[in-house]
């Protein structure tokens, strides 16, 4: 079933200027009860998002109003923690297309990926960048071009290219599936099953 | 040629095909499904009007979400329920075994899959949790993957992955009294931070790791996910086979010694590289505990809170927030805080051994006042011999309350929550903000130092006692 093809992306960006945003924080257990993948935008970051009383914490970045876009930007090490695909389902059902940061947790990176957002990896002096044209003007825009693999910073023209393998960036760009490939390869896959038997 | 590492024996194994700069289509041996991370890859199937691929290789259970007191009644909970209920009829339709709730089989998977001799050296192994590292303890390669990657494996069962570098992590010497596997993987994630082993698939080695017990190994490779990386593994030896031998769905008779005989040959050969390589000394490890917000933030229990100073400056405002998250202050000393919560428990800490070492230690006294203690067997097995060995009346007379299986308080989807600005001291895997309740302060550390938590109310030195 082929996804949405990963488009160039030219957008402001939302600032989470946090360091090791495990997928707890993206979102907490007690929100994984369901049994689709709709709906969890809703409680994405829901603990810093919301106080105990469902109201919204003013100075939240997702609540401040100044700050809008297609793109999330967040400290090193996104992503650890749980392999809850409900974090990259969360991060895209709230409206995000782009994850940026200096360092991604491997398994999230991996579903990130599988739905159709792209975790692009800057250094970590690139990152502070893009955190400091955001807070010169929270709507500074952003080019995110997955052809070029390049992430450039439009009020500054600095551009950083960021790394993705080429089956990926292929799947990406055409709305890929893993799993339609792996169904492709049926025949190869009871060869091996046969041959260590 | 360089040899192989046994983590490169064991992947190189299973590689279905490799495709040209991208991932390798990797089979995967043996398949564990929970109720939280399967539905929406059932779903997909269904949507694609496809079967299970290998129901012999897929083993399901209930463990995120259920209830741990009158799992004998319908779960309260109604999405809860919806979800348990959900593995089950897609196990039902799909011909998958399900050891569902009540079923004498029943727990955390990764307490299950070990403990019936699913799990064996040289697999491949993955389910829908970060923690089936776990099974790595066995020398097998064993990691957690997403909903999507669940339904490439039950549909195909193969996988995409890029494969991993390779780190080896050794540790000699002989461990202090009262220091435990949990001490040596929390130091080690202390050392190299919560992000340390990312890229990596980590081998363990040395004789620390060669005198632990399986559930000790077990406790290591389970919190590798904890440093980032991919997974973890021990190669196999005299305590593995022993471990296996005799199990319900291990091998029998002439099969198991051929088995073994193949398992034999499961080590990192003498001149294989690694592309990192750490070494440590056991005598350096003390009783661990963490202070802040992910478990890379511990120190020895007798130490205190880093300052802001000893913080990288990029670090600091992450730093800050942790501390203000867990009200405590930089440089602050940790032993004599008052507690208010003992858990002891998940795929962790949540085995025999786990519990017999708290039974052990609290045997004749009463935990403090000040301490709600819950213990949680990993499953229905663990609960039935901590019976059998009298371990549940130690544990309730020393005023513990013995819970039924699940993962519980580790990650509070049920009702095992803790409350909002209460301290536990818990056996656990994470210490994230809000991970055990909304607000919770989790310090994580091993199952005696929780123990003598317990019984002084207060973060002591297990030592001491």
């Amino acid at each position: 079933m082929a996804r949405e093809k990963f488009q160039k992306v030219h957008s402001s960006a939302v600032p989470v200027h946090i360091e090791n945003v495990d997928t707890d924080q993206i979102i907490p257990a007690r929100f994984l009860k369901a049994t689709t993948r709709d709906g969890f935008g809703e409680n994405l970051f829901r603990d810093w998002r919301y106080d105990g009383n469902n109201q919204p914490i003013a100075d939240f970045a997702l609540n401040n109003p100044i700050y809008s876009g297609d793109i999330l930007v967040s400290g090193k090490n996104f992503g650890c923690g749980s392999s809850r695909e409900h974090a990259a389902w969360a991060i895209t059902d709230y409206g995000f297309k782009v994850v940026v940061s200096s360092f991604f947790a491997d398994i999230f990176k991996n579903n990130a990926l599988n739905n159709g957002l792209l975790p692009v990896q800057v250094s970590d002096a690139f990152l502070a960048q893009i955190f400091e044209a955001i807070e010169a003007d929270s709507k500074a825009t952003f080019t995110v071009d997955l052809e070029a693999q390049t992430f450039t910073i439009d009020a500054t023209g600095a551009s950083a290219s960021f790394e993705i393998n080429s089956y990926k960036k292929e799947c990406m760009l055409n709305g890929y599936d893993d799993i339609d490939y792996l169904l492709s390869l049926k025949d190869k896959i009871e060869e091996f099953e046969k041959k260590r038997a | 040629m360089a040899g192989k590492t046994l983590f490169d024996k064991i992947w190189d194994a299973h590689v279905v095909e490799q495709i040209e700069d991208g991932p390798s289509v990797v089979y995967i041996d043996q398949h564990l499904i929970h109720e939280v991370t399967s539905p929406q890859a059932f779903a997909g199937l269904d949507a694609r009007g496809l079967k299970v691929l290998r129901t012999n290789r897929t083993v399901a259970t209930p463990d995120h979400n259920v209830p741990t007191i009158d799992q004998d009644k319908p779960i309260r909970d109604d999405l809860s329920r919806f979800q348990v209920d959900k593995l089950t009829e897609n196990c039902e339709r799909h011909g998958v075994t399900l050891y569902g709730l009540n079923h004498p089989y029943q727990g955390i998977v990764h307490v299950v899959g070990p403990q019936l001799g699913i799990t064996q050296p040289g697999m491949t192994i993955v389910c829908g949790d970060s923690h089936t590292s776990t099974h790595g303890a066995f020398g097998s390669v064993a990691f957690g993957i997403g909903t999507s990657e669940v339904e490439m494996v039950l549909a195909t069962q193969c996988l995409m992955q890029s494969k991993a570098k390779r780190m080896r992590i050794t540790v000699d010497g002989e461990l202090g009294p009262g220091v435990g596997a949990k001490d040596i993987i929390l130091y080690i994630i202390a050392q190299i931070t919560a992000s340390g082993g990312t890229g990596y698939f980590v081998e363990y080695a040395g004789s620390a790791f060669r005198n632990l017990t399986m559930e000790g190994r077990m406790t290591v490779c389970n919190m590798s996910i904890e440093m980032g990386a991919r997974g973890g593994l021990i190669a196999p030896d005299e305590t593995t086979f022993e471990y296996i031998r005799g199990r319900e769905f291990a091998p029998k008779g002439a099969d198991f010694d051929a088995a073994v005989a193949k398992w034999r040959e499961l080590y990192t050969d003498a001149d294989a590289v690694f592309d990192a390589e750490l070494h440590f000394d056991a005598a350096d490890i003390e009783p661990m505990i963490t202070y802040g917000t992910n478990p890379g933030m511990g120190v020895k229990v007798t130490g205190n809170v880093p300052n802001l100073s000893d913080i990288e400056e990029s670090g600091r405002t992450s730093f800050s927030k942790s501390l203000e998250y867990m009200g405590l202050v930089p440089g602050e000393l940790l032993l004599g805080k008052q507690v208010d919560y003992v858990f002891v428990g998940s795929c962790t800490n949540g085995r025999i051994e786990d519990l017999r070492a708290v039974a052990q230690f609290v045997k004749g006294k009463k935990k403090a006042d000040n301490i709600t203690a819950w213990i949680v067997p990993g499953s229905k097995q663990v609960e039935k011999q901590a019976q059998e060995e009298g371990l549940v009346a130690i544990l309730e007379e020393a005023g513990f309350m013995l819970r039924q299986p699940g993962c519980s308080a580790c990650l509070a989807m049920n009702e095992d929550k803790i409350p909002k600005g209460k301290y536990a001291v818990s056996t656990s895997n994470r210490n994230f903000e809000g991970r055990q309740g909304p607000g919770a302060r989790t310090m994580l550390a091993s199952p005696i130092t929780a123990a003598a938590v317990a019984v002084t109310g207060k973060i002591v030195d297990p030592r001491d006692l």
